[in-house]
């Protein structure tokens, strides 16, 4: 277990995310260690993917600090879209995001990726070619290409078969294992129990709760009803 | 330096060969430029004007529709699936990926021009002997500029409902003083004019190349940042 | 106080504002219809000038208004910024329309043509394009962040272009110079029409002023009311 004392990989302070009168997020803040996979629940319309925006850096906060222990880079998301191109191959999008970040020998690195999570045979065929569950293990190898400390994922498990969910499952556990973070927003979270260090209630853009999670997925499950419909 | 032209080029290469996939886009717009220059060969008064009279201004009116025309895909592609996400999370300059683009969309609209030019030669019977360079140069310079600005504004009428008619309705007013220059140097060229008279005009286009490129680089991280 | 009300007592503000102008602009017209010499060759139509001129210049200065705006919103990202720049734009399309209007009207009479495309004219029937251009897109876009920042790198774009519009015009009419030339501002104007057309654009400028802020205003309160929709 990774010591209190260890720098956070990720750290958020108040964050503030409004334009003129409609607030997205209010006095957010979050720390996220090596080896702790957060989960993120709340209703539809809480602010929980534009959190993960501004954790990505994809979206400025309007107040309040983001910091990462080593910029974009350490940042991989998994979001609802693979951010594939369809008419390029699997390796094609790979190496591509490689040369992007930098990565050593992109065209190499881009087929082991894909053989560690089982589309070597299909590594040269148009993503467009690709069911959803396959695409969705290219769009996770694209996201640990460059061996981010933390992954954001949005919804990592929605629409995929229960193959492509076990699958999923288990790469993550796989990178949990290896010091890396999770930041994971859900609907459901049942689906990602097992893995979650620490869970958390988006409402209206603030935290109802926050912080390491309950021993019993129930009790987390009744907190939610009473804070939402409270 | 390095680093911006290593992911302009990549980001280049990668819309390149995406387009290379399905060549659709490339293949309409050139015969979207080829039929222009037939339409116009048969929209006017045979008797008022001649065909040397015109040529300057259908010259540049294919080239600059054509080209506007190609800037929607640059963007387009990058909608599906979010890839424009996957852009902005890179670690590397947003004006780089401008850059990459732009770059991308000068090839497309170069080689439409390359194509449109001799077919322009060919259905208005115009003589290019001794100004060809004259005419390429003209052309480089004009769309150097207006493809600067054009994928600008395809990144944000990409987001439109209207996008195919947003586009050309922001770019236009910002062809006027390439056009308007171009045509100048062409109809010189054509009439033989000595090369002094048009070295002012080519300043002109230089100078706004330079205006607008350096004000795409530096708008475009503003405009990404959400 | 609250917004709601800080935002009501803006609008008044600007409809006084406006109220003085339009009282001005009546004045301009009794000054420049009484008080101000007949032009010997154009006669009655070319009274017309003090209306269109200052037009013009007002939505230049719109135009320049929204382009300034427009950079200090991407600079310090302040919504209300964002909401001037709307302002100016509909205003400076306003003031572009009528610019617009009045030279047909001044020229048919005096010259026997609806349009000529001098400098001027042009010029601003550009300016329109890209107000109607800047407007549509804002029209088009829904996420009000979005739409701020794309329609501000549209503004900042657009007054960098205006130079270029303007010099290059002028270029290819003295190249071109057409049979005739609309010269509202030749510099041999007699000192009474000079006070009329000075008179004209002072109050023009507080017509200005006035819409602005009755938009302004207007604007921040529909914002209030949570329908910050495409405006």
């Amino acid at each position: 277990m990774p010591s209190p004392a260890e720098a956070p990989l990720l750290e958020t302070q108040n964050l503030e995310r409004r334009f003129g009168a409609a607030r997205a997020l209010r006095g957010v803040s979050l720390s996220v260690r090596a080896g702790e996979c957060h989960l993120v629940v709340g209703p539809n319309g809480a602010g929980k993917t534009t959190l993960l925006r501004i954790l990505a850096g994809l979206a400025r906060p309007t107040s309040g600090s983001v910091t990462r222990s080593d910029g974009r880079r350490s940042i991989g998301l998994l979001s609802h879209q693979s951010q594939l191109y369809g008419d390029l191959t699997a390796v094609e999008n790979l190496a591509f995001a490689g040369r992007l970040y930098g990565v050593a020998e992109p065209t190499e690195q881009a087929r082991a990726r894909l053989a560690s999570v089982g589309l070597a045979e299909r590594a040269d065929e148009p993503v467009r070619a690709l069911s959803r569950g396959m695409v969705q293990r290219v769009a996770i190898a694209r996201a640990l290409l460059h061996g981010p400390r933390v992954l954001l994922l949005d919804e990592p498990f929605t629409g995929l078969d229960s193959q492509s969910s076990e699958l999923t499952l288990r790469l993550l556990a796989a990178e949990q294992a290896a010091g890396r973070a999770l930041v994971l927003v859900t609907h459901d979270a049942q689906e990602a129990w097992e893995l979650a260090t620490h869970a958390h209630l988006l409402v209206r853009g603030a935290w109802a709760f926050s912080g390491p999670r309950e021993a019993s997925l129930e009790t987390f499950l009744r907190r939610c009803r009473e804070a939402t419909h409270g | 330096m390095g680093e911006f032209l290593r992911v302009a080029l990549a980001v280049a290469a990668k819309d390149l060969r995406v387009e290379h996939r399905s060549k659709t886009a490339l293949v309409s717009a050139i015969a979207f430029a080829a039929l222009v220059l037939v339409i116009f060969n048969f929209a006017r008064d045979a008797a008022a004007l001649s065909r040397e009279a015109l040529a300057p201004s259908v010259l540049w009116i294919t080239f600059s529709f054509s080209g506007v025309i190609a800037l929607n895909r640059s963007f387009a592609l990058e909608r599906e699936n979010a890839a424009l996400d996957g852009l902005l999370l890179a670690p590397v300059s947003r004006s780089a990926l401008f850059f990459g683009k732009y770059l991308a969309n000068l090839a497309f609209v170069f080689t439409v021009e390359a194509v449109a030019l001799p077919l322009f030669v060919l259905f208005f019977g115009v003589d290019l002997t001794g100004v060809v360079g004259g005419i390429v140069l003209t052309a480089i310079l004009a769309t150097l500029g207006f493809v600067a600005v054009g994928t600008v504004f395809a990144a944000m009428t990409v987001r439109t409902r209207f996008a195919e008619l947003m586009l050309p309705l922001l770019v236009l007013p910002f062809l006027l003083p390439p056009v308007i220059g171009a045509v100048q140097v062409t109809a010189r060229l054509l009439a033989g004019r000595p090369l002094g008279e048009i070295a002012g005009w080519l300043r002109i286009l230089g100078f706004y190349d330079l205006v607008f490129i350096t004000l795409c680089l530096l708008l475009f991280p503003p405009l990404m940042d959400e | 106080m609250s917004d709601a009300l800080a935002a009501r007592r803006a609008t008044r503000r600007g409809l006084y504002v406006t109220t003085l102008g339009l009282l001005g602009l009546a004045g301009v017209y009794v000054l420049a219809l009484r008080y101000t010499p007949m032009e010997r060759f154009q006669g009655l139509p070319q009274k017309i000038f003090y209306v269109h001129v200052p037009a013009a210049w007002c939505a230049l200065l719109a135009f320049s208004l929204v382009g300034i705006a427009s950079a200090l919103f991407l600079w310090l990202r302040d919504p209300r910024l964002d909401l001037f720049a709307e302002s100016a734009a509909e205003v400076g399309l306003v003031f572009s329309v009528v610019m617009l209007t009045t030279g047909p009207l001044w020229g048919k009479p005096v010259w026997n043509t609806w349009w000529t495309w001098d400098a001027r004219l042009t010029f601003t029937l550009i300016l329109f394009f890209l107000f109607l251009g800047y407007r549509a897109l804002r029209g088009a876009l829904q996420d009000p962040d979005e739409r701020a920042r794309f329609s501000a790198v549209v503004g900042i774009m657009g007054l960098v272009l205006v130079p270029f519009v303007h010099l290059t015009v002028y270029l290819f009419r003295t190249l071109h110079p057409q049979p005739i030339v609309l010269k509202p501002s030749a510099p041999s104007l007699p000192d009474e029409m000079l006070r009329t057309l000075l008179v004209s654009v002072v109050v023009y400028t507080v017509l200005l002023l006035g819409f602005l802020m009755t938009r302004y205003g207007l604007g921040t309160q529909a914002r209030l009311k949570g329908g910050d929709h495409a405006g």
